[in-house]
């Protein structure tokens, strides 16, 4: 009985899903997983099928770049709202330090935007960044979770140094929002290998705050995958 | 909650069987002995298998905590603290006062305990069962401590049990949390693992942040913590367990 009820409750929900052509509205929230990594300000759009942020095995693009590497979203946001995107630009007003959540409510009535990216970049890095890459938003009420991976620009080598550089092709790392790195490191790594979007290999650091390869530290600014959850929940 | 679907059927199986003496009782004068009430039918029970196995290289799991619930239980939030029992199962691998403060919880239908430690590569089956009438609402989750680190835990959360019929298999994969109550010394006398053999649990949360996090993994002294008493065998990625629940009843 339970079985037939939940069945017939399941088929109506479907046959009044398929009116409409897809979701309007919805919840987005972001959570920053690790352990102790800073995000800078998340760029959240959902943009027609069909266009991507980045491509892994691609080179990125030079606004991919300036994000990946000095956490700058402004030609992002130029090149989304270009494509006439539902944009929520840096929802949890600056950083989003580790453990925290921010989140943000879109609303695609009236448009094609039936796709979902999420980016940021990860401080302490040199052009790490998390990816939602185009995600097919779903038209089902309901919450949906999903496990967001770390990405190399593969721009910048990951000298592992804080020098402050953010600007496109300045070497090393911007900043360390915690306050935990280091100094006098010689640099962990001298040039990428892979110069296209890829799956980050992780940062190295080390236990040596005066010197050392890498101004990271090993034992703070380590991560596995997944860095960030997002939830979807579907109205 | 049991307690109560219970206590509800049988007080109305009582009111019919008042109801059928009165109208006997109408008929004629002489006592006739009531009839005796029908037993109350079983609850009708629902009943899982799950099946918990370790993916990693050489980290043993301390027997698992699994937990079915509603919504509003969860056995921790990223960025809060973890409960006092959570830490004792993060520490020390056991995973008694996580279950009793479940127990305690208004939103827990049931829960149940693995009988042993799980080795790399090993698994373990666990049944858990409950009234059918909580299956609507119920959700699944699981905890286990990686016993080789200082608070390193795993498990899957809030898997909705809802739309399984009996023969249903839902597989998932768990990956490694920091239960944020313990500094990941990674000395032997702070690991209640084969690699350690120190102390399990202790009070004192010193780690970075009093919040449960993703655990950056375990460093080792092949890979440069020099006062590390880990080697490269207990590093791990993520996933490092799988869950695999099947609806037998």
């Amino acid at each position: 009985m339970r079985t037939l009820l939940l069945g017939a409750s399941l088929l109506a929900a479907s046959a009044m899903g398929a009116t409409p052509a897809m979701a309007t509205d919805f919840d987005v929230r972001i959570t920053n997983l690790t352990h102790g990594i800073y995000y800078t300000p998340f760029l959240v759009a959902a943009h027609p099928e069909g266009n991507n942020l980045f491509v892994t095995g691609e080179p990125a693009s030079a606004n991919l770049r300036a994000m990946a590497e000095g956490g700058d979203i402004a030609g992002l946001l130029a090149d989304v709202n270009a494509l006439g995107a539902t944009v929520n630009a840096n929802p949890a007003g600056g950083l989003l330090a580790p453990g925290e959540s921010t989140s943000l409510t879109m609303n695609t009535d009236g448009t094609s935007n039936d796709r979902l990216s999420i980016v940021a970049m990860l401080l302490p890095t040199n052009d790490a960044f998390a990816g939602l890459n185009a995600i097919a938003i779903p038209t089902e009420p309901g919450t949906y979770v999903y496990n967001v991976n770390a990405y190399d620009a593969g721009t910048e080598a990951n000298d592992e140094l804080v020098t402050g550089g953010g600007a496109p092709g300045a070497p090393g790392i911007p900043a360390a929002p915690g306050g935990d790195t280091g100094t006098g490191g010689t640099g962990a790594a001298t040039a990428d290998t892979n110069g296209d979007v890829h799956i980050h290999r992780g940062a190295l650091g080390d236990t040596d705050l005066n010197g050392g390869t890498s101004d990271l530290d090993s034992r703070i600014h380590r991560w596995l995958n997944p860095v960030v959850r997002v939830t979807l929940t579907v109205r | 909650m049991t307690y109560f679907s219970k206590q509800k059927k049988s007080a109305l199986l009582g009111l019919s069987s008042l109801f059928v003496l009165a109208a006997c009782n109408s008929g004629s004068d002489i006592p006739v002995p009531p009839p005796a009430p029908p037993p109350p039918p079983p609850p009708s029970m629902v009943g899982f298998e799950v099946t918990v196995s370790n993916l990693t290289n050489a980290q043993p799991l301390s027997p698992v905590a699994v937990i079915a619930h509603q919504e509003g239980y969860a056995v921790f939030q990223i960025g809060s603290p973890a409960t006092a029992g959570l830490e004792l199962l993060a520490e020390g691998g056991d995973n008694t006062d996580l279950l009793a403060e479940a127990d305690a919880d208004s939103n827990a239908i049931a829960s149940a305990s693995g009988s042993d430690p799980i080795g790399p590569g090993n698994s373990e089956t666990i049944a858990i069962e409950f009234l059918e009438a909580d299956l609507s609402n119920a959700r699944l989750s699981t905890s286990t401590m990686l016993v080789n680190t200082n608070d390193a835990i795993t498990g899957i959360n809030q898997l909705s049990l809802s739309g399984m019929s009996v023969g249903d298999v839902i597989t998932q994969r768990g990956v490694a949390y920091d239960a944020g109550t313990e500094a990941n010394t990674e000395r032997a006398a702070h690991i209640p693992g084969p690699a350690g053999g120190g102390e399990g649990f202790n009070a004192t949360r010193d780690d970075r942040a009093d919040q449960v996090t993703m655990h950056i993994g375990v460093i080792s002294q092949d890979d440069g913590l020099l006062t590390s008493d880990l080697t490269d065998q207990h590093r791990f990625d993520n996933p490092v367990i799988q869950v695999r629940v099947e609806r037998t009843q």
